[in-house]
């Protein structure tokens, strides 16, 4: 049986001195931020903020410095994406492009692209936004209907993306679309696309709002929208390929398990105030699993910094650490006599009725816990 | 890995694949005591990983015998060698001379004593332990109590103990030891060992077995799943028991980097912290896990018949034992409070 690869990790000396300097940045940033404030890290876009973060030289740090990068080490990466979402950063208007759009960029890129692209995402100028959901094409993104259709010097696109985050609020979107269609192989015939959502005539961004309220991700429609060629990343025909690579560094995130955090502290706070057996207990427990999981997430950056393919191991780390995320909620419930809010009562209760309403989204998200479960089969021979 | 780890897991795992036989854990759970099976581990070199070497030790870190302790539980090897590692390593700490032979830990029970009183130049040792693996078994057993102020390590003889039978649901012997003024082998005060220091390595120990026991449970599913056939096709096809698996494999991988993270610790000195998630991380897993893979087995891993509840009897036992999860996790968890929620991250990052 084909066994995963999971190894303790130490952090060298310059990733542990570089943690302390992104806590003061963090503590400066956010002297007094409050708990909900926090809660919300993953939907929260400041772009002020994420241009300070590229400042400080803590976006595309693993990319080449040809193209502004910083070529430190995944181990030093990792660090720097477990500080801010430990607290909480608002770190949306670069968490896409640093994670996935820029390593797209750069591994199918033209040169003009990479030199046209990657410097701004580095500098945190640059929001990107990932259009691969349609209506009628979820886990089964191969399936996607699309079309660009070749026109002279560019392309003509028709057709709607949805689920699109932060689309409204993105410089560009890394689209799929189909440029062909070849029956009974829906793989082929995709081509990935940089479309410019402030230039690009003919697309309409609709906001669509969330369960708790939210304007977070949006339909993206697109009616005889111009794309030129030279924002065709890639070959036609190999947008599959592509794309499932995006997908592999999306998913191979090592900080998958802390969407919840702000709730764990919360809880603690809770349970120092009043301690008892039952609430020590439930502490320990989440403290446990937070333990692990960091070290199942090390192991990937570990990886990474070696050059090994991580894919089991981070869809392992995601399916186990979104598992988590989502008990935090329901065991705070188990726990406490206390009702979820929205923006009154506690801090704890108003964290708690965030963290309940958005957990059922941390395993569907980059990919859903049985398409997950799929790739850890097929890793285990079953498949 | 250190050299001497992969040295060790080379040995150790050619070792249990010859020797530990179905006939022999059937014959092991009758009551024979496997002497083949534990004199080839000492002739080995397997049973003191952490003894020095000019002592007829291995000379290694805790992290090399946590290869040891792990493939122990992979292959359930019915032997007190988790218990004689973690003996070897306390004697060793306390200058004492390790004897050869199985040597057990007590007492196992948070709210059990053992007390040494001074007769003379010699110590003496009184009370009961109960549940005390192998204890029968044993020649020895080590036991850790405050005595002159000091966390103290002394070795007893079991012959001195008054013995009760007793066993776990894997059938492996857990035996009352009631000692009377018993004399005492040879004792020492242990720098840096703690007083819950039998607790401590015991339930580091077990972690580290359960993770084994895991990793054997996933590989046994995964095989049946692949083998066994129903409409027509292998069962591994179906996406229900794809998906149990698959949950299974994110336990075991959970469960093997956080005893692993116990033992080193145990290397760095404090491991308080590391061994509890261990313990808690790992039993939590077991219980799911056994659950999961009896269910892809249908009725046949049912039968005493069919190997899979070597695994997963030691399982439900092991996690039990040294503490459960609900026990270490309310130890934790007052830890983590009186520390505050503002420091949790902290500590979790210098873990
Ligand atoms: C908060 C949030 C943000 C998102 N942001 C983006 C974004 O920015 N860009 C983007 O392109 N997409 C985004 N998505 C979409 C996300 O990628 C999809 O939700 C996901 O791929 C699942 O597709 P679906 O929602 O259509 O569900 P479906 O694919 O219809 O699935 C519904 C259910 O059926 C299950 N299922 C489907 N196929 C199988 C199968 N073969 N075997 C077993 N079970 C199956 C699924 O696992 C799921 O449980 C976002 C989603 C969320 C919740």
């Amino acid at each position: 049986m084909p066994t995963f690869h999971f190894t303790l990790r130490d952090l060298p000396p310059e990733a542990e001195a570089l943690r302390e300097e992104v806590r003061d940045f963090l503590r400066e940033q956010f002297r007094g931020a409050n708990p909900v404030t926090r809660a919300r890290s993953w939907g929260g876009f400041d772009r002020e903020f994420s241009k300070r973060v590229g400042a400080r030289g803590w976006i595309g740090m693993t990319y080449p410095k040809q193209y502004g990068g910083h070529e430190r080490t995944f181990l030093e990466r990792y660090v720097v994406l477990e500080e801010m979402l430990a607290a909480g950063a608002p770190v949306s208007a670069h968490w896409v492009a640093d994670r996935q759009s820029g390593p797209t960029v750069l591994r199918f890129g033209t040169e003009a692209q990479k030199q046209k692209i990657v410097p701004g995402i580095v500098r945190g100028e640059l929001a990107f936004a990932i259009g691969m959901s349609e209506p009628d094409s979820g886990s089964d993104l191969a399936s996607v209907r699309t079309r660009a259709t070749k026109v002279d010097g560019g392309y003509l696109v028709n057709g709607t993306k949805v689920w699109t985050s932060n689309a409204h609020l993105s410089d560009y979107l890394i689209a799929l679309f189909r440029t062909q269609v070849v029956p009974d192989r829906k793989h082929e015939g995709l081509t990935q696309f940089l479309v410019d959502l402030r230039a690009t005539k003919g697309i309409t961004i609709r906001p669509i709002i969330d369960l708790a309220g939210h304007h977070h991700f949006n339909e993206v429609n697109f009616t005889d929208a111009f794309i030129p060629d030279d924002f065709r990343l890639g070959n036609e025909g190999d947008g599959w390929k592509q794309v499932t690579t995006e997908l592999a560094f999306e998913r191979s995130g090592p900080e998958r398990y802390l969407s919840s955090i702000a709730l764990v502290k919360e809880l603690v706070r809770e349970v120092s105030a009043r301690p008892d057996d039952r609430g020590a207990e439930a502490v320990g427990r989440l403290v446990a699993s937070m333990t692990t999981l960091r070290q199942m997430s090390l192991s990937v950056a570990g990886m990474l910094q070696h050059g090994e393919n991580p894919n089991l191991e981070a869809a392992t780390v995601k399916d186990v650490g979104t598992t988590f995320e989502q008990s935090v909620p329901e065991l705070v419930h188990a726990l406490l006599d206390l009702e979820p809010t929205l923006d009154t009562g506690s801090q704890l209760q108003q964290v708690h009725g965030y963290i309940t309403q958005v957990a059922p989204s941390f395993s569907l998200r980059g990919g859903t816990r049985e398409v997950l479960r799929g790739i850890i089969a097929r890793g285990l021979g079953l498949r | 890995m250190s050299e001497l780890g992969s040295l060790l897991a080379d040995t150790v795992s050619r070792l249990f694949t010859d020797l530990v036989t179905k006939e022999l854990l059937e014959s092991s759970e009758k009551g024979v005591w496997p002497e083949k099976l534990w004199r080839a581990l000492e002739e080995g070199g397997l049973t003191m990983p952490l003894v020095a070497e000019s002592a007829g030790g291995a000379g290694g870190t805790w992290l090399d015998a946590h290869v040891v302790v792990r493939a122990s539980g992979r292959h359930t090897a019915p032997v007190p060698l988790a218990e004689t590692i973690v003996a070897g390593a306390l004697l060793s700490r306390a200058g004492l001379e390790v004897p050869y032979g199985p040597i057990t830990l007590a007492p196992v029970h948070g709210d059990e004593r053992l007390t040494l009183t001074r007769s003379g130049a010699a110590w003496r040792v009184s009370g009961t332990a109960t549940r005390v693996p192998w204890g029968r078994a044993a020649g020895h057993v080590v036991t850790v109590a405050e005595a002159d102020g000091a966390a103290t390590v002394a070795l007893v003889a079991t012959g001195a103990a008054r013995i009760t039978d007793d066993r776990n649901l894997a059938l492996e012997p857990r035996d009352t030891l009631v000692f009377e003024n018993a004399p005492v082998v040879a004792a020492a005060p242990a720098p840096g060992v703690s007083a819950d220091a039998i607790r401590l390595y015991g339930a580091m120990a077990r972690a580290a077995q359960m993770a084994g026991a895991l990793e054997s449970i996933l590989e046994q599913g995964v095989r049946y799943a692949t083998e066994r056939k129903q409409f027509g096709r292998p069962i591994g096809t179906f996406q229900a028991l794809q998906h149990y698996l698959a949950v299974v494999a994110g336990h075991v991988a959970a469960s093997g980097i956080a005893a692993e993270l116990a033992f080193r610790a145990a290397d760095r000195g404090d491991s308080a912290f590391e061994t509890a998630a261990a313990k808690i991380r790992v039993g939590e897993a077991a219980g799911v896990s056994a659950g999961l893979v009896h269910q892809v087995h249908g009725a046949i891993g049912f039968t005493y018949e069919h190997s899979l509840h070597f695994a997963t009897r030691r399982l439900w036992s092991w996690r039990a034992e040294f503490g459960s999860e609900s026990a270490w996790a309310m130890a934790l968890g007052r830890g983590v409070a009186a520390r505050g929620a503002d420091n949790l991250w902290n500590h979790l990052t210098e873990r």
